[in-house]
């Protein structure tokens, strides 16, 4: 700044009535942060690389014993069981976690470095800096899990054939009305796994501590399926976030079983709907004097 | 909601900065105890303060980055807090030093906080970066970074808002003399361009340079607020006596009409008087046959001034409460250090700018 006090000209002051950004804009920015950090590509590192070894692995087998899941015993026969096999393995807990690594993150790790303050003396609201974090974090969850599913059906494809498949209900559906299935499939995991994102967006408002907000996240997963498993709460384990993990089950069914879905969606809506909110006020209401 | 207008009204010409009974606990802690400022239309206003004073504490609750305990402030006549963003049109700086995601480009970084803004500011990310001199390294992480080119471009981010008025908390800190002297330069040039500067620094040779009003804050109370030219002026013309017998000297002193403050100190007798009583003064010495060794006028300096009120303040807490009635400035050397004064102190202005 030598020359400071001379040239270049400052930017005149502004106009009163500025124009205010939106939250779209705040949106495309938190996502734009994601693609340029190198922690983002952790969880989808994960994400490709589990069902890579799945594909791998598999191909090496000389021997594939007959198995208890019906798509277990399908594999070598259609690449398109391998789909609905990784999301039966992952949405128990791998891709909880991935989802947890970003939601758990995205608060805190601004709140730690200091730059949620930079950005909340901008012109944008604290509502629109929320939504925007929040739904960047769903946005992560969602290209996760379609993102192992899509590894995961070019792998089996690719190596045991686009054939047809037989269902839970030992119905045979054609090979693209399977590969609708595990999109479907997919799309209905979302709902409790973005419910996880959302529990993650609370806990890194609320705690302002990234990997306490992560580990927390897994943590509440693992506790519920802990849950589960003691004797004499059967009657509250479909409530439990944890069991909606295989709404999707009932895609695979002949007819179509809804209920699943529809039960998980608002079970899943219980949760996230007070966790968000909660995420939400307290993002409004805090002190911001970090970094 | 794109498109909203930022604010509702005009400012109608609403002052910079109006804070009123401002206060933050933190459980036992009282932070910052009924401040008031008053940063008008055109001020260079130096905030100043002792570690620990509330300094920046005020200064994040003007940004409306954290919620006052009681009282209220207001930015052109609007509530950070009950306008959000709103409240911050034209407003621009940063409290603490100013944070970046070190992991994007200085010019990513100034991408991000102008999509952020609005209102046309990407376009001027080249002409801030120029006026800080940071074009050349736009291109580089922020990462790598020194530490005055972080502060440079917190410069450059406060610039692309085009602000009317800009909250600078501590700019100086950490560049080496040249980078400070630029920072001087820069901010003064923006005052010169009518941009009111809310500067809080604890470099007192900077504020003296380029404040026309100050606020001191000591224990998050203000002990001063007003014009720094009144400060000094109250603060008093000095002198400094050494003399064959201090001793004695300092008897024949504290005798003299018109002489006020007298005090004995390591480096011999200080007092406060005008010129024309200090001649009678070297008179009366010579007739007691006390021969004078120097005989020195000291100007008080924004320092001195700083520590006699801080520091009175820390010895009577308060006594120097700039929100009672008045404030009176310990002369020189009395720095709670057990020695009285001769004579009344002056007063200075309070809070409310009443003498």
């Amino acid at each position: 700044m030598s020359s400071v006090a001379a040239s270049p000209a400052l930017p005149a002051p502004g106009a009163a009535h500025p124009r205010r950004p939106s939250t779209l804009t705040a949106y495309r920015w938190e996502l734009r942060k994601l693609v340029s950090q190198k922690r983002t590509y952790l969880g989808l590192v994960l994400a490709i690389a589990l069902p890579v070894i799945f594909v791998v692995f598999q191909n090496l087998r000389q021997r594939h014993d007959h198995a208890d899941n019906i798509f277990a015993s399908q594999i070598t026969q259609s690449g398109l069981a391998t789909p609905v096999l990784m999301l039966l393995f992952l949405s128990v807990f791998m891709l909880p976690l991935i989802a947890a690594l970003v939601a758990g993150d995205i608060v805190a790790a601004e709140d730690g470095n200091g730059t949620l303050k930079t950005i909340l003396t901008r012109s944008v609201n604290r509502g629109q800096v929320f939504a925007a974090k929040a739904l960047a974090a769903m946005t992560y969850a969602v290209i996760a899990v379609f993102l192992a599913a899509a590894v995961a059906t070019v792998g089996g494809v690719v190596s045991w054939g686009f054939n047809h498949v037989t269902t839970y209900s030992g119905t045979v559906v054609s090979a693209p009305e399977a590969l609708l299935l595990v999109f479907a499939a997919n799309a209905c995991y979302l709902i409790p796994l973005l419910t996880v994102a959302a529990i993650g967006v609370l806990l890194s408002t609320a705690t302002r501590n990234s990997a306490a907000a992560v580990v927390g996240t897994v943590g509440i997963v693992i506790l519920l399926f802990i849950v589960a498993q003691i004797p004499g709460l059967e009657a509250v384990k479909p409530y439990l976030l944890t069991e909606q993990f295989e709404n999707w089950h009932g895609l695979l069914r002949t007819p179509t079983d809804w209920a699943p879905i529809w039960h998980s969606l608002w079970v899943c809506a219980l949760y996230a709907g007070p966790a968000l909110l909660a995420a939400y006020l307290v993002f409004l209401r805090r002190d911001v004097a970090g970094g | 909601m794109s498109d909203a207008p930022l604010v509702p009204a005009d400012d109608g010409g609403a002052q910079p900065v109006r804070a009123r009974g401002l206060v933050k606990r933190y459980s036992e802690v009282l932070a910052v105890d009924h401040i008031d400022l008053n940063v008008g239309a055109g001020d260079v206003y130096g905030f100043l303060g002792p570690n620990g004073a509330g300094k920046t504490t005020t200064l994040r609750m003007a940004l409306g980055l954290i919620t006052p305990t009681e009282g209220v402030v207001e930015l052109f006549g609007r509530d950070p807090l009950r306008h959000g963003a709103a409240a911050l049109e034209g407003v621009a700086g940063f409290v603490e030093a100013p944070r970046f995601y070190p992991y994007l480009t200085g010019r990513k970084n100034l991408e991000l906080l102008a999509a952020l803004d609005g209102d046309g500011a990407r376009e001027r990310i080249d002409e801030v970066l120029g006026v800080v001199e940071l074009a050349p390294r736009g291109g580089h992480r922020v990462g790598g970074y020194s530490h005055g080119m972080r502060q440079r471009l917190g410069i450059a981010a406060a610039l692309l808002r085009r602000p009317r008025l800009l909250i600078l908390d501590e700019p100086a800190t950490g560049l080496d003399p040249a980078g400070m002297r630029d920072m001087r330069l820069l901010i003064r040039r923006l005052a010169g361009e009518g941009i009111t500067v809310l500067l809080s620094s604890h470099q007192l040779p900077e504020v003296q340079e380029l404040c026309d009003r100050v606020a001191i804050v000591d224990r998050g109370r203000v002990v001063y607020e007003g014009a720094l030219a009144d400060l000094r002026r109250q603060g008093g013309a000095g002198y400094r006596l050494r003399t064959t017998d201090d001793a004695r000297a300092l008897a024949i002193v504290r005798s003299q009409p018109g002489v006020e403050h007298a005090l004995s100190g390591e480096h011999g007798v200080s007092f406060q008087a005008q010129e024309s009583d200090v001649g009678a003064l070297s008179l009366a010495l010579a007739h007691d046959g006390i021969g004078v060794l120097a005989l020195t006028p000291e100007l008080a300096t924004l320092e001195d001034l700083f520590f006699r009120l801080t520091e009175a303040n820390g010895a009577a807490p308060g006594a120097a409460n700039g929100s009672a009635a008045s404030t009176a400035i310990p002369p020189p050397g009395a720095s709670g250090n057990g020695e009285s004064p001769a004579g009344s102190a002056p007063v200075l202005h309070d809070a409310a700018g009443t003498p």
